[in-house]
């Protein structure tokens, strides 16, 4: 999933308090089971924003919905007979909802609420940690299933570097090796001659390096 | 004796001789001094220096431009590349920038996390890695041909080093990663600095097993102690760094006044036990802020006098 963090509602709060009328919206997806934009963080901000304002002794509107996705047309339709009711938007979706309403509805400021951190995984209730970065050119196969792009700080191909040290990262003693559970996966796997291959430079091309990336499937477009 | 570049490290180790090399950090500024008074200082009891590349990630004056200040000098320098802050373009052309001044030598590293320097917040590049700069040089070298595969006018003649940390976990694949770096085109290896003996000595023998030592000129890492508390912090905090409790014992167990001369102690016994050790090529004597002290660990190690050899 997309792995988001609440923003700080005072964050949240510079950037609304001159409006008037103001409409929160979550998303159903990654941002709900990572419980940072769905349901329940959408009426938590909207709390936090009414008492704000009632102790500034501003009158204004608040209300809150949750879409289905914020990531597609079809559900971000259902707010087009509202959206002119308000003056500015709260998306508690990651950046792509945040920006896909914003495309949409092009004359409504549209604010992100939440901060857009990774692709991950939950690892236990109330930890997420990155797996992809999404580089255009899946090697897991050669790699015993682990990404060196998004699980070594140093996105060796060819790892682990020097600082490697009891299994952990040399920048931090809590983030472990990429490389390490590379190789202990490799040698579970019965592969770890696999080691000795060299990784050949990697074309960044179908990363951000070769500018904002778009995928069209010809056989699904209509 | 057949060489690959005019480096004059080069021949000297074909030559069979224990090589001797050291390294100068660039200082925090621009004066050139900073360079030459190092350089000075153990320009007769080294066959080659090192500049390293911007080490720990704090900013400093270029590698590069460091080592032609050697270069003027008429001294050998070992251009350190790390490859955390330049992609491919500015790799290769920092490479053909020291290949207009004849820079010789260059040691292909990964380089320190961003996190450690002096910008924290800056981006690190990693486009490519230090195995795949090291077959890099020798495509521009061996073949005249850019990574875009384009032809090179006058390829650089560069002797191309790596880096090896035999302390590293995990354990088991420090050779094998050594296989693949010689695989990817080293010619030559500068450890990790060396306190625990049996380790490295184990290492190598693995290293031995797979006659690897017979592809590769493997020159041992030492760094002197200046004190006890340099010992407990390279001990600690350095990562990947292996320093026997035995060592920091031994610098502690002496008044602070006599400490620097344990630790010089230590280290000529380090290079005149691993003198002794079947592949073992030379020294790369890292003398921290301390390149004074270069020419007596080296003749006291009985490295000296340097050998000449004709260029």
């Amino acid at each position: 999933m997309i792995v988001a963090k609440k923003k700080p509602v005072e964050e949240i709060i510079e950037e609304v308090k001159n409006y008037e009328k103001i409409l929160v919206v979550g998303c159903n997806e990654c941002v709900t089971v990572c419980e940072a934009g769905g349901k329940k963080e959408v009426a938590v901000l909207a709390s936090a924003l009414r008492m704000y304002f009632m102790n500034q002794g501003k009158d204004i509107r608040l209300d809150e919905v949750t879409l289905e996705r914020q990531c597609d047309h079809e559900y971000l339709e259902e707010i087009r007979n509202i959206i002119d009711q308000y003056d500015a938007v709260i998306s508690l979706a990651c950046g792509v909802g945040v920006q896909f309403m914003a495309e949409k509805y092009f004359s409504t400021p549209i604010l992100p609420g939440v901060d857009t951190c990774f692709m991950g995984a939950a690892e236990e209730r109330g930890v997420w940690s990155e797996r992809c970065q999404g580089c255009g050119h899946c090697i897991l196969a050669r790699t015993g299933g682990i990404c060196p792009v998004s699980r070594c700080a140093k996105r060796l191909f060819n790892g682990p570097c020097g600082g490697s040290t009891k299994g952990h990262c040399e920048i931090d003693k809590d983030l472990v090796c990429g490389w390490q559970l590379i190789i202990d996966r490799l040698k579970e796997l019965g592969r770890l001659e696999d080691y000795e291959i060299i990784a050949p430079i990697k074309d960044w091309s179908t990363e951000r390096a070769g500018g904002p990336r778009k995928v069209v499937r010809e056989d699904v477009r209509q | 004796m057949k060489t690959n570049t005019p480096s004059k490290l080069e021949k000297i180790l074909k030559a069979g001789h224990m090589a001797v090399t050291s390294e100068c950090g660039p200082p925090r500024g621009s004066d050139p001094e900073a360079i030459t008074k190092k350089a000075e200082m153990i320009k007769n009891h080294v066959d080659a220096i090192n500049i390293t590349d911007n080490q720990t990630s704090v900013t400093r004056l270029c590698s590069l431009a460091a080592c032609i200040r050697l270069k003027l000098m008429g001294l050998e320098p070992v251009l350190q590349m790390v490859v955390r802050d330049r992609n491919r373009i500015a790799l290769q052309s920092d490479i053909l920038g020291a290949a207009s001044f004849d820079i010789y030598n260059i040691l292909c590293l990964s380089g320190d996390h961003q996190q450690f320097g002096d910008n924290p917040q800056g981006q690190n590049v990693f486009d490519i890695d230090s195995m795949q700069l090291i077959q890099m040089v020798r495509l521009m070298r061996d073949e005249g041909k850019f990574l875009g595969g384009d032809d090179i006018e006058r390829p650089p003649r560069m002797f191309v080093g790596a880096a090896a940390n035999p302390f590293a976990d995990p354990f088991e694949i420090r050779v094998p990663r050594l296989a693949k770096k010689i695989a990817a085109g080293a010619e030559f290896i500068q450890t990790q600095c060396i306190y625990n003996l049996d380790k490295f000595e184990l290492w190598l023998k693995q290293a031995r097993d797979r006659g690897l030592h017979e592809r590769v000129f493997i020159l041992a890492g030492v760094t002197p102690f200046k004190s006890a508390g340099m010992a407990k912090y390279m001990k600690n905090r350095v990562p990947g760094m292996d320093v026997p409790d035995e060592v920091v014992k031994r610098m502690s167990g002496v008044p602070k006044e006599k400490q620097a001369e344990e630790g010089i102690k230590i280290c000529v016994e380090s290079i005149q036990r691993l003198k002794e050790v079947e592949g073992v090529s030379g020294f790369h004597i890292m003398a921290i802020e301390w390149e004074e002290k270069v020419p007596e660990i080296v003749e006291r190690a009985g490295l000296y006098p340097r050998p000449s050899v004709e260029d």
